[in-house]
């Protein structure tokens, strides 16, 4: 029987019921009239206090409140990818008119298109939650394994027989105490992690093509990392660049209480990108989820869960996921607006108590695993944070920084002079470093790792020299630093910065992130023996090879590339 | 009009806020009518609402109010507008109700004032490059149609110039329509009157819609003045098919008018006073803009705001620079050099330029010019602030050229006339003479083929 009361107070979406005893924390509730969606946040008595995902104008005590029975949970079926849903997972493609309406709802896939299923397995086998029975073909990038919803196990009494189906027909029957019918389509409540066997330790890289992230600063997949940056510094570029060159096999973009034209130029770009490993558009292995800034808070919140509720999915049909959020403090900030409509007591800058736990729980869903079915998946989750006034030190930037296993930190000033990204590679941190050396020297050259801390030395080097260039100037140092600070430069020049709109220079592969920096430790040995053979530094700075090395990002896309401009290096 | 109409008695006023009884009669933010005794009407609208109370906010304010002599009245409806193309040439008050004595625009729809949530998915992606004849802006940061992007600005800067040189020269394709939304938002009566002049002068006023809420209207009917202005340009640019150009000044009076509601309501404050949803409410009104696909129109934003104490980090041009797509940012230390528009152009950003230009567009040398001129002018910078501290011995003969290039820059490329209107062509052509200063081995941006195009620019020259 489901449970009916009425409102007796609307304070901006947060709204109070009474009359509904027995209803259930985080249960999902019709509000009004115009049948608004909202979600239990407190229940006191017979009272409830519903957080509502949707505006509440006009919305007056007395108009009827009435428990739906389950927890927010997603659809799970053929269909998902390629879609962009609101936080709600509502699509946005079906909708009529140009504007949303409140109080509408629509089925996350269409339930009428039917897909060719394909058994993997024969009745009579015990099968356990989780275990794949079969695969549709979701899109040329993604076969969509049927699973076992995780809390179903028995003996499989039946599995339907190659051929069309439609996600709700039935095409498997499990045996256990009683029978139970099993579906393409499976619900899952978002803010319960999905069960996995184990968890494992990841050692390879989710390569993203951007060259200070996976050379200086990598992210192993099933990772998690943050990227902190005040506005317009390149997080969402960032962000942008990671969804469209990840080496994974699953994408899920949530634009989480961000701009609506942000989605519209992914929606514009993923048909037009192709995946650099299987050369077809990305859009077929991309999610998207648009909860703009002008959207109700209480959706933004929810956004976050039903991302990575997706995301651990697909992970689950042993697939890699990476998850995006941009940006987690509007995320944390819907937690704040609807802590204060509650009246609880704020912590520091007004957040509720509980942000660093929900900070960390979130960045928690993470991880290398083996699955139920025995696969290996995995769930990387990046995180944009913005923090007011740019400031490192606020509440939602300090909590994250403290969960996740590397960072990024976006840089003002370089971002104010065009360095971009403006990571900052000084106090960035990636804990990955040492468990992925070994991938690199394998994969790429077992004297990467050697350039890299070259690199890294001179970069460091650099900014204790530019402490002295500050306050006397460049000419007051020897020649030897002098080169120095021109190779710091290459390498911010030739290798650090990365044009996100260059065709070439978008998006680097590891062998070629290989090849740059070798280029530039080259160039810039040759140029220390020249330097002991009298050559002054300006003459070096001047030599047309000192541009092309630099331009090298632009321009190298082979070793033949790479070759020619070596061979120059060496004959200098 | 429709819903019931209740009477109903006041119980406190604190603020511009009232307690009043309500018998659950009134629904969370709708309208009642307050009658004086003396038959004086104010218009407020409830904040929070519960079965026997609710809290409103008057947007007059309360003074001269008693709880004993008013009468209040539920008008069933949330603040609406009266839309339709007689809204052009039209002068109305922060809450639309006209003030030019003229008869009320006859509307043929009335619109919440809240507007609607545009579907991500409809919009179609601002790429049109809007030509505003100003070089530091058509140069280094194109403004495309469906954009929203603001001036930060400080006392005695002149933002509200650059914003009229704006709205003059914005020029549009022909058989396409223009039209100017101007909301004043308690900024002093001069900066509305030079706006209505300038608008007068070229001709735009019969395209243009003023909202005046001026610095000695009621602070709290502020919150209302943006959405009511955004509301009519969101009919214009949707509905009716015009190229809107919405200028909102001062958006920091609204920051502030919504930080006096909310320290009312004594809710928890975050940073400096300002409530927690600063960001969201901000985001309710910049969203507000951009194109649809198959719609003919577009509605382009340019909120002016002063940062007060010239700081950015400030919540309200911090959390706006977090909405918007870029942002203007004026300095002082370029007026007192006497350059005019006072941009501090490596502040500034134009977030939708990369799609607004190139070839087909402006040029195909564009994006990398000024690239380069990005990167060379923040190199002259510090060059520059080095060279105050160690003098020009100390900086290599190299670095000299820069300081060269700076001043160029400044003087030759943002510098101009508020009355001058350069084609985009004239734009970059002095933005290749001001490059040129440096040698081509500093060109790190510039590929072979945009070389070309360089060259045929100094040869046309030569010609
Ligand atoms: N890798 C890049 N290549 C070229 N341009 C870049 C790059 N990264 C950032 N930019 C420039 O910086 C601008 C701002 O970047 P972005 O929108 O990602 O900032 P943000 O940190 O997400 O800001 P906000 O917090 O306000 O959303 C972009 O519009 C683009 O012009
Ligand atoms: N990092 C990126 N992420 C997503 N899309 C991108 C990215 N970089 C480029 N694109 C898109 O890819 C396409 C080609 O981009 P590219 O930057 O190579 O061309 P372009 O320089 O914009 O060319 P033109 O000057 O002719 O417009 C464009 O649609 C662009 O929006
Ligand atoms: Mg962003
Ligand atoms: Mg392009």
């Amino acid at each position: 029987m489901k449970i009916k009361g009425r409102i007796t107070e609307v304070k901006g979406t947060v709204v109070k019921a009474s009359g509904v005893s027995g209803i259930q924390m985080n249960e999902m509730v019709k509000v009004g009239e115009m049948g608004l969606i909202g979600e239990v946040v407190r229940v006191e008595g017979d009272s409830a206090y519903v957080q509502v995902y949707e505006f509440t104008t006009g919305l007056k005590p007395g108009e009827p409140v009435e428990g739906l029975g389950s927890p927010l949970s997603v659809t799970l079926a053929p269909g998902i990818v390629g879609n962009i849903y609101d936080g709600l997972q509502r699509p946005l493609s079906t909708l009529e008119g140009y504007t949303i309406s409140r109080g509408y709802t629509a089925e996350a896939v269409d339930i009428n298109k039917t897909w060719h299923f394909v058994p993997v397995v024969k009745p009579g086998i015990k099968v356990q939650g989780g275990e794949k029975i079969g695969y549709v073909e979701e899109t040329e990038l993604i076969r969509h394994y049927i699973m076992i919803p995780p809390n179903v196990s028995g003996t499989l009494a039946y599995v339907a027989p190659e051929g069309d189906y439609k996600v709700t027909d039935q095409i498997a029957e499990v045996q256990d105490s009683k029978k139970q019918s099993v579906s393409m389509l499976q619900r899952w409540a978002v803010r319960i992690p999905r069960p996995i066997k184990r968890r494992l330790v990841a050692s390879e890289p989710l390569i993203t093509g951007q060259r200070v992230i996976d050379t200086f600063f990598p992210l192993a997949k099933g990772g998690s990392a943050a990227v902190p940056g005040g506005f317009g510094t390149g997080k969402t570029v960032l962000l942008h660049q990671m969804a469209s060159w990840a080496n994974s096999r699953v994408v899920v973009y949530v634009g989480c209480g961000e701009r609506g034209n942000e989605m519209v130029e992914l929606l514009k770009t993923f048909p037009k990108l192709n995946d650099p490993i299987s050369g077809k558009p990305i859009m077929q292995k991309s999610i998207m989820i648009a909860n703009t800034s002008n959207m109700p808070v209480a959706a933004r919140e929810a956004s976050i869960y039903v991302g990575i509720t997706l995301a651990e999915y697909y992970r689950d049909m042993g697939y890699d996921s990476l998850m995006l959020a941009d940006s987690t403090s509007r995320w944390a900030e819907a937690l704040r607006e609807i802590s204060g409509r509650l009246e609880e007591i704020p912590a520091e800058e007004g957040y509720p108590s509980y942000l660093a736990s929900r900070i960390a729980s979130f960045y928690e869903r993470a991880g290398y695993v083996e699955t139920l079915s025995g696969d290996f998946g995995s769930v990387s989750i990046i995180g944009a944070v913005s923090p007011p006034g740019g400031d490192f030190t606020e509440p939602v930037t300090t909590h994250t920084l403290r969960y996740v296993k590397a960072f990024w930190l976006l840089d003002p000033n370089l971002a104010y002079s065009r360095h971009y990204p403006a990571v900052n590679w000084v106090s960035s941190y990636s804990s990955y470093v040492e468990s992925l050396s070994e991938w690199w020297s394998l994969n790429v050259s077992d004297e990467f790792e050697t350039l890299r801390k070259k690199a890294l030395d001179i970069l460091f080097k650099e900014e204790s020299l530019r402490n002295i260039v500050r306050l006397l100037g460049p000419e007051v140092l020897p020649e030897d630093e002098k080169l120095l600070l021109e190779a710091a430069n290459m390498l911010k020049e030739g290798f650090l910065k990365q044009n996100a709109y260059h065709e070439v220079d978008r998006y680097t592969p590891p062998l070629v992130q290989y090849y740059l920096l070798k280029l530039i430790i080259s160039f810039y040995e040759k140029a220390k023996e020249k330097l002991t053979e009298g050559a002054t530094v300006e003459e070096i700075r001047s030599s047309p090879l000192y541009l092309e090395v630099i331009r090298a990002r632009f321009n190298v896309k082979s070793k033949e590339d790479f070759d020619a401009i070596m061979k120059k290096v060496m004959e200098f | 009009m429709s819903g019931s109409i209740t009477f109903s008695s006041v119980q406190s006023i604190r603020g511009s806020l009232m307690v009043i009884k309500t018998n659950g009669k009134l629904g969370y933010e709708e309208l009642v009518e307050i009658e004086l005794s003396n038959g004086e009407k104010r218009l407020g609208r409830s904040l929070q609402v519960s079965e026997d109370i609710a809290v409103v906010e008057v947007f007059e304010g309360t003074q001269g109010l008693s709880p004993r002599d008013v009468k209040v009245r539920f008008l069933g409806r949330p603040l609406e507008l009266p839309v339709s193309n007689e809204l052009l040439g039209r002068i109305f008050d922060g809450l639309g109700r006209p003030i030019d004595n003229m008869p009320e625009p006859v509307g043929s729809e009335e619109l919440d004032i809240n507007g609607k949530i545009l579907n991500p998915y409809k919009r179609e992606y601002p790429d049109e490059f809007i030509q505003t004849g100003v070089s530091v802006i058509d140069g280094m940061l194109s403004m495309v149609r469906g954009q929203k992007l603001p001036i930060f600005s400080g006392s005695g800067l002149p933002h509200d110039m650059l914003a009229a040189q704006i709205a003059r020269q914005a020029t549009i394709a022909k058989g396409e329509e223009f039209a100017v939304v101007f909301a004043a938002i308690g900024v002093p009566a001069d900066t509305a009157i030079f706006f209505r002049r300038e608008l007068e002068e070229s001709g735009a006023l019969k395209r243009s819609v003023l909202f005046l809420n001026l610095a000695e209207d009621p602070a709290v009917e502020r919150i209302v003045t943006p959405r009511v202005a955004l509301t009519a340009a969101e009919y214009l640019a949707f509905e009716e098919g015009y190229h809107v150009l919405a200028i909102l000044t001062d958006m920091t009076n609204y920051g502030e008018a919504l930080r006096e509601i909310s320290m009312m309501r004594e809710e928890v404050p975050s940073r400096r006073g300002y409530p927690g949803y600063l960001y969201t409410d901000l985001a309710t009104i910049f969203e507000r803009s951009g194109r649809i696909t198959g719609r003919k129109g577009s509605l382009t934003q340019l909120p002016i705001l002063s940062m007060p104490a010239d700081d950015i980090t400030h919540p309200i041009p911090d959390l706006t620079a977090y909405i918007t797509e870029g942002q203007i940012v004026l300095g002082k230390e370029l007026y007192h050099k006497g350059i005019y528009p006072p941009v501090n152009v490596l502040m500034s950003l134009s977030r939708l330029m990369k799609d607004g230009v190139g070839e087909g567009k402006t040029r195909a040398d564009h994006k990398e010019l000024s690239d380069q001129l990005y990167n060379s002018y923040s190199k002259a910078m510090e060059i520059r602030s080095l060279a105050e501290i160690v003098g020009e011995e100390g900086i290599p003969e190299s670095s000299k050229k820069y300081l060269q290039f700076a001043d160029a820059f400044e003087k030759k490329f943002i510098k101009q006339d508020p009355y001058e209107n350069r084609d985009i062509d004239t734009t970059l052509n002095i933005a290749w003479d001001v490059l040129s200063i440096l040698p081509e081995s500093e060109w790190t941006n510039i590929s072979e083929k945009s070389k070309k195009v360089y060259m045929s620019v100094v040869q046309k020259r030569n010609l």
